[in-house]
């Protein structure tokens, strides 16, 4: 899609301020990934893995590191000094249990209501696969949405209404997408912020549920979030 | 005086019955239990319900298993991974049974068996397809979903050191589904690195304690 956006980076560079320093997180697998990388190092954030860890480290040096201590998206990491391993009730005790603080997950669709559409779509004959989502879905105490804001083909994601099947009901706080931030809140979508060059007729064009915007919209300027 | 050690793999899976409940540890491909699955194939058992988180990936442990027909019903989070040829040859055939099972609620579930609990109501997947033909009931003004125990016939699993007690200790991340299983089978069978002596594992970091623990097999660099 052509005109004004933000860059993957400047998305996951937006969600990272979100993250306060002394939260436990989890990032989902994909683009949520991306946000480990740019938080600030100011902060200390101490990130769980669904298969038992806490205290997720970077990944080791190549050819260096344990060939079991992977992530949720079986790719190797560390283990951080204070770092934690746990079998796999405890993990999903820690996700379902909303001990939890912040988890980015990505997102196929997520409606007004804050339902979240993230495991499964309408393809045929691929057997279907949940993994954690569930649990963390609705055991995160903040469920922030990092995504695209429409398909490639340009179809909106955010609707009144899923149309895949749902991951979990009203469970989501924030959408971060290239073109806005928008709060799910018992009033609908409210816009708190807008790619610099986007009109507000522009944004709603390409979202499939309705917004109403902040009093104050902040300005996203991309290559400068 | 008791020895839960046994000399060899065919000893530790011996007795593996057509039709068994197998829970097989292990998370992608951290704490998988090889030896023990290869061990199993080569005892022949047919007819198993898998239960368990990945569906393996190309040629090896729960992948070959499913490659030679022995799995009849696998119950699983996530069977869709890079180089599960075998399984999606399998369930695109319509030769194997899907049940697929919350991460959480998988683990949950055995949980619940090792507790001797009859089950438990859970938010995780209330609100989706995989709560179809389940009680769902209303708690704290929140939907929550029922789930049934899960107990095995069997547990293959993997730990780091045993002594003669059955004693455990893991290595880092591929602790995964080991303690939890190890509570909900009826017999559990654990491939270890290394055999030690009692009193060597400080009792204070023991993770599984011996009593839920049946047989311990020794694989060499496991």
């Amino acid at each position: 899609m052509s005109g004004p956006r933000l860059s993957l980076t400047d998305m996951a560079r937006r969600v990272a301020r979100d993250i306060p320093s002394g939260a436990y997180v989890n990032l989902g697998i994909g683009m949520p990934t991306l946000v480990g990388e740019v938080v600030s190092p100011d902060k200390e954030i101490i990130y769980h893995s669904e298969n038992g860890i806490l205290g997720m480290g970077p990944a080791p040096a190549p050819g260096e590191g344990d060939p079991e201590l992977i992530n949720a998206g079986k790719q190797p990491v560390t283990l951080l000094p204070g770092g934690a391993y746990f079998h796999h009730t405890d993990s999903f005790m820690m996700m379902r249990g909303g001990h939890i603080d912040v988890t980015v997950l990505g997102g196929f669709q997520v409606s007004a209501a804050g339902d979240l559409a993230n495991w499964a779509t309408d393809e045929v004959g691929h057997p279907p696969a949940v993994g954690g989502a569930m649990d963390l879905a609705v055991g995160a105490k903040r469920v922030l949405v990092l995504m695209t804001h429409t398909t490639k083909a340009g179809t909106p994601k955010i609707l009144p209404l899923c149309t895949y099947p749902l991951t979990a009901a009203g469970v989501v706080d924030r959408i971060y997408t290239e073109l806005a931030v928008i709060d799910v809140t018992p009033g609908g979508l409210v816009v708190r912020e807008l790619v610099a060059g986007l009109s507000r007729e522009e944004l709603q064009e390409r979202t499939g549920a309705r917004l109403t915007f902040a009093d104050d919209v902040v300005e996203l300027v991309p290559g400068a979030v | 005086m008791i020895d839960k050690r046994v000399g060899s793999l065919p000893e530790a899976v011996a007795g593996i019955g057509d039709g068994a409940t197998v829970l097989v540890g292990g998370f992608g491909n951290s704490g998988i239990p090889v030896e023990l699955v290869h061990a199993l194939l080569d005892e022949g058992a047919r007819d198993l319900t898998l239960v368990t988180n990945n569906a393996g990936s190309r040629e090896t442990d729960v992948a070959a298993l499913l490659r030679e027909h022995r799995v009849r019903k696998i119950i699983c989070s996530y069977p869709r991974s890079s180089g599960s040829i075998w399984f999606e040859e399998r369930y695109r055939a319509g030769e194997i049974e899907l049940e697929l099972v919350p991460q959480g609620t998988l683990s949950e579930r055995m949980r619940a068996a090792g507790a001797g609990l009859g089950g438990f109501f859970t938010p995780a997947g209330a609100d989706s397809l995989l709560a179809e033909g389940k009680e769902v009931r209303i708690i704290n003004g929140r939907r929550h979903v029922f789930e049934e125990p899960l107990h095995g016939d069997v547990a293959l699993i993997k730990a780091r050191k045993a002594d003669r007690w059955g004693n455990l200790v893991y290595s880092t991340a591929a602790r995964n589904f080991g303690p939890t299983m190890a509570t909900a089978a009826t017999t559990t069978v654990v491939q270890v690195r290394e055999f030690v002596e009692l009193g060597d594992l400080d009792p204070e970091c023991i993770v599984t304690p011996g009593i839920f623990v049946d047989r311990v097999v020794r694989v060499e660099g496991s």
